[in-house]
């Protein structure tokens, strides 16, 4: 049976070769279809891992408190309108919540930075020293600064590595350099590596960091002393993230004197449910650009079936004769199929290539990341099989089953 | 000599639309191992219908065929091919070679539907081919041979799986006198020297003296079936 099954592929490929206009052309649905899942398998990976590493960026035990709407005598106001959390939050959730490791705050704006005669539009984020280990940031030069700095509002700051590129000349030390955040003077005590986009494909770099009090009393100008722009807070396990944000919902519902039939004054989010939402979305996408996939896997298959039912036509003698001198069914019915596979597999193949070369092309052009597993590349190679053989039965069948005589007969 | 074909009453019956063609009308055979018979008869009598019945390629409408005592009626499609395989050799009309497939592979084709390893496949085929005086040309595409060296090479194929029968429907129809009596004289030693039994198709009385018995037949019936003069007895039986 192997020699029977390397002479029929040998023989297949030999047939195929002959008529190269006709086996191209058959192929090409099965090309276009294994090509197509290739590329866009590749490139949903490739979309989910970005996401899955800036989630991971962020820190998968995070949480965010954000103020949220207050309905104070039926006017609501919209989210952040509304001045709700406060640094004292912070502090007396830290005290109360066991599973909490650290909590944190910060506020944001876009400010004017300058530094010689460079000049450039940044967030400036007043944070808590605490702010920088929760989000898990890292430095490439200097370092944090400290309680002692958040108590003496302290003129210092942190950049991140889109303020340096924008501040600074390539080579220049930032570590040190005097800069004026809206015309106060800092003194740049840190820079921090780059985390790149977030999930929600802001450039997460575009940050300078100064201590909380420093933004409140000297650079923003304040609404409300205290009043936060957002909490943060880090459990020690990413498994306690449910049970802690339980409890914070507790606490500040309590702190806030919400009444049981009142809503939330503020949003609690984790890294988890901003990382699933995306994750589910490009589920979607990798789903529907898959069922096109295999509409145009199952044209290939269909053009194979056509293109076999007229070679089976064709070669209605030669059965005959394989007949004749004492083929079985299961010989012509093998040697279709054999010639089916070898057909859909050569074109799964060259559709690989096609899909890989696709994947790497919208790297290049487009800027997307895109993976190239072992497991999909398996995956379409056994796909174009089945196809060719499903859609391989039919015709091989037919062959198989003709009657000796009326094959010889047939002219 | 032991009976290698027996055939009782067989009966082939056309249905086309309504209409009814008895192509074989209660054909008694009885042909014994060695035997070289010729058979003849005018066109539509029945002949070709009769030698894809006895080639288990076709099944007769009623009757009984034994081939070597089986009776090949109660046969499944893979015991049938496995006969045609090792049984029996058919030479058709028209050569029936594959296209676009060397002469070798062709006189292969049996060996490899039997599974025999690929290198005993080709010495034996070359073998066969030699014996039918066309080495050298075993890698020609059937295009590329003439019509008698394409009908060698069917010979060969038949011959290949020594099969114990060969049937030659029409061998030399579609050739030249020359080509004809190569033929004749290949499948003339096959039967004197190998002694496979040899039922044959013709409508020349020249090609038909080379066989030792001359069935002759009439609208699905035998109408003679006599030994002659070149067999080794010149009785004659009036059927
Ligand atoms: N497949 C078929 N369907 C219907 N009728 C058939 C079929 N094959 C043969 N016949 C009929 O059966 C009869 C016998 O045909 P057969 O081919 O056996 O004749 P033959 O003796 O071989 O003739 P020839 O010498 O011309 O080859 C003819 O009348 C023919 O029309
Ligand atoms: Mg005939």
């Amino acid at each position: 049976m192997p020699t029977y099954l390397l002479v029929t592929a040998l023989t297949a490929i030999r047939i195929l070769g002959r008529n190269r206009l006709r086996t191209g052309l058959t192929m090409l649905g099965i090309v276009i279809g294994v090509g197509s899942v290739i590329a866009m398998v590749s490139i949903g990976e490739g979309a989910k891992a970005a996401v899955a590493e800036r989630v991971a960026s962020m820190g998968t035990n995070v949480i965010l408190i954000l103020p949220g709407a207050v309905t104070t005598g039926g006017v609501r106001g919209g989210q952040g309108g509304v001045v709700t959390l406060t640094t004292a939050d912070a502090i007396e959730l830290k005290k109360r919540i066991p599973l909490l490791r650290e909590t944190g705050w910060g506020r944001r704006d876009v400010m004017q930075i300058v530094n010689g005669n460079k000049n450039w539009n940044g967030t400036v984020n007043g944070i808590s020293p605490s702010y920088l280990t929760i989000r898990g940031w890292s430095f490439t030069g200097g370092g944090p600064f400290t309680q002692q700095d958040l108590d003496t509002a302290a003129r210092v700051a942190v950049l991140g590595q889109t303020a340096v590129d924008n501040l600074f000349e390539p080579g220049e030390e930032p570590v040190g350099a005097i800069i004026r955040i809206n015309h106060v003077p800092f003194r740049v005590i840190g820079t921090l590596a780059p985390k790149g986009q977030s999930a929600q494909g802001m450039d997460q770099d575009d940050v300078i960091f100064i201590p909380f009090s420093t933004a409140e009393r000297k650079v923003f100008g304040t609404y409300f002393l205290g009043s936060v722009g957002a909490l943060f807070a880090s459990t020690e396990r990413p498994e306690d993230l449910a049970p802690a944000v339980a409890q914070i919902r507790e606490v500040l519902r309590q702190r806030h004197r919400l009444q049981p039939d009142q809503d939330d004054d503020f949003f609690i989010r984790t890294q988890v449910d901003i990382g699933k939402v995306h994750e589910e979305t490009s589920e979607t996408l990798t789903a529907m650009l898959l069922a096109v996939a295999s509409v145009s896997l199952m044209v290939g298959g269909i053009g194979i079936m056509n293109i076999l039912l007229v070679s089976v036509t064709e070669r209605t003698k030669e059965i005959g004769v394989r007949m004749a001198v004492g083929a079985t069914r299961r010989h012509i019915l093998i040697q279709f199929l054999v010639e089916a596979m070898t057909l859909s597999l050569l074109g799964g193949c060259i559709g690989i290539l096609v899909g890989i070369l696709g994947a790497r092309a919208t790297t290049v052009v487009a800027g997307w990341p895109t993976i190239i597993s072992g497991e999909t590349v398996a995956a379409a190679f056994l796909f174009s099989v089945a196809v060719g053989l499903f859609f391989g039965l039919y015709p091989a069948n037919k062959a198989a089953w003709m009657n000796p005589i009326d094959a010889l007969r047939y002219e | 000599m032991a009976a290698l074909i027996s055939c009782e009453d067989l009966w082939k019956i056309y249905r086309l639309g309504d209409v009814e063609v008895q192509a074989l009308r209660g054909i008694d055979l009885l042909i014994r191992e060695g035997e070289f018979v010729a058979i003849m008869g005018a066109s539509g009598s029945g002949k070709s219908t009769l030698m894809n019945i006895l080639g288990c390629l076709d099944k007769p409408t009623k009757g009984c065929y034994r081939l070597q005592g089986i009776d090949v009626g109660g046969l499944r499609a893979d015991q049938l091919a496995e006969i045609r395989n090792r049984r029996i050799g058919f030479v058709f009309q028209n050569f029936n070679l594959i296209p676009r497939t060397s002469a070798l592979e062709n006189v292969q084709l049996p060996l490899f539907y039997r599974g025999l390893p690929l290198r005993q496949q080709r010495a034996l085929a070359a073998e066969a081919l030699a014996r039918v005086g066309l080495q050298g040309r075993e890698n020609h595409y059937p295009s590329q041979l003439s019509g008698g060296q394409q009908q060698r090479v069917a010979i060969a194929r038949a011959l290949v799986a020594s099969p114990s029968l060969l049937l030659a429907d029409e061998p030399t129809g579609n050739l030249d006198t020359q080509s004809s009596l190569e033929i004749m004289a290949i499948l003339d030693h096959l039967n004197k020297v190998q002694g496979i039994t040899i039922v044959l198709v013709t409508h020349e009385t020249d090609i038909a003296a080379y066989a030792e018995r001359e069935v002759v037949m009439k609208d699905g019936r035998i109408l003679t079936d006599r030994k002659m003069l070149s067999g080794s007895s010149a009785l004659s039986v009036e059927a």
